[in-house]
């Protein structure tokens, strides 16, 4: 019984991640946040830690690229993060839900300092003023300018970028519950699926059984009986 | 010869004292994919002095160079980075200036003194184009 329940804990533990994030993901792109079908993720691990959306601005899915391991959530999180979750302007990027992938993508990623395109498209008056002091001799600038032209081109610095998430707690909490579930149909499926425990384990049964162990010398060199003390009746 | 001491996928707990270290690691480290000679470290930095020094580069090619030199297992040169920061300054970009500084800092990994020293090899430059550095403007 002990050896089915670790099966059955060990089973259900090996599928909680990808299936927790999997739960997550779809039970947040369910909530009404995208009502179109995810575009396919063409680009093989882009790190998805930009969202710049507050209300749910969950730690589950700063999914970076070591840690996906699950298509589905990958594919949901594309999604998510794609449809209308950016709260600066995107000029060249769609109305629409869905992001248009033939365009060059910002991301932020450890291993790519300077992506394809900046962060802010769409220049109000104040940003391209900035932008032609840009031009001029960088010692004029001072520090504000400077932070907020990086923030223009770049959404997250790189110390944003490398922020804990909680995502393990989490799964851990999870992983918790799932074994906790899967007790409760063990201890069920113990009490009321298995049939009663055979007569030969009763105690009475069991006395008589291994005085006839020895009786018959089971083992009596390295083994069984060779435990049993004969002339003291009773075991070494 | 900062490269070859930090080979980043061998960094273990070497730990850096002063740039001019005892450097037990092999030199030569550019591998022959097609069975050429090896390249030394100084070829590889002048080849990417002279890839950033490039008069009329523009925006794209900054930025493969630097992604493409990112990608890399090694710090760069400081001559290197000062050539990237010039190619900057010609673009006129700062962000990405600031963000290549960020970019060696993350690159050093568990070694910290790595980017002090960078900086102080770089601040004539530095305060020749006006750049400050992530610290200087709070972003860590």
């Amino acid at each position: 019984m002990f050896y089915s329940a670790t099966l059955i804990l060990v089973q259900s533990a090996s599928s909680i991640t990808c299936f927790l994030r999997l739960f997550t993901c779809t039970s947040l792109v369910s909530l009404g946040l995208n009502s179109h079908p995810p575009p396919p993720c063409l680009y093989p691990s882009p790190s998805l830690t930009r969202l710049s959306w507050s209300t749910l601005r969950t730690t589950m899915l700063h999914l970076t690229t070591g840690r996906v391991g699950c298509l589905l959530s990958k594919q949901a999180v594309v999604a998510l993060t794609s449809s209308g979750a950016r709260m600066s302007s995107h000029g060249h990027h769609e109305v629409s839900d869905s992001v248009d992938m033939s365009q060059p993508m910002y991301w932020d990623r450890l291993d790519t300092p300077l992506p394809d395109r900046p962060w802010k498209d769409v220049l109000d008056s104040t940003d391209k003023s900035l932008k032609q002091k840009e031009k001029g001799p960088w010692t004029a600038l001072s520090k504000e300018e400077k932070i907020a032209l990086y923030r223009l081109k770049f959404n997250h610095t790189y110390p944003e970028m490398k922020r804990p998430s909680h995502e393990w707690k989490t799964v851990i909490g999870g992983m918790f519950i799932f074994f906790g579930i899967t007790g409760l149909v063990v201890f069920w499926q113990g009490h009321y699926v298995y049939p009663p425990q055979p007569h030969t384990f009763g105690e009475e049964w069991q006395a008589k059984q291994i005085q006839r162990m020895l009786d018959m010398r089971i083992n009596p060199i390295e083994g069984f009986s060779a435990q049993w003390d004969y002339k003291n009746k009773q075991w070494k | 010869m900062f490269r070859a001491a930090v080979r980043l996928s061998v960094s273990g707990a070497r730990s850096l004292t002063r740039p001019q270290l005892g450097l037990t690691a092999p030199l030569a480290q550019r591998c022959y994919a097609h069975g050429g000679k090896l390249e030394s470290d100084e070829e590889f930095d002048a080849r990417w002095v002279t890839y950033f020094n490039k008069a009329d580069i523009d925006a794209w090619e900054l930025r493969k160079g630097m992604n493409t030199l990112i990608g890399y297992d090694l710090v760069p040169e400081p001559k290197i980075l000062e050539a990237a920061l010039r190619a900057c300054r010609r673009l006129n970009d700062l962000a990405s200036a600031i963000r290549i500084l960020e970019a060696v800092k993350d690159k050093s990994g568990p070694h910290k003194k790595i980017y002090p020293y960078l900086i102080q090899e770089l601040r004539p430059t530095l305060d020749e184009l006006g750049i400050s550095t992530p610290e200087e403007l709070g972003m860590d």
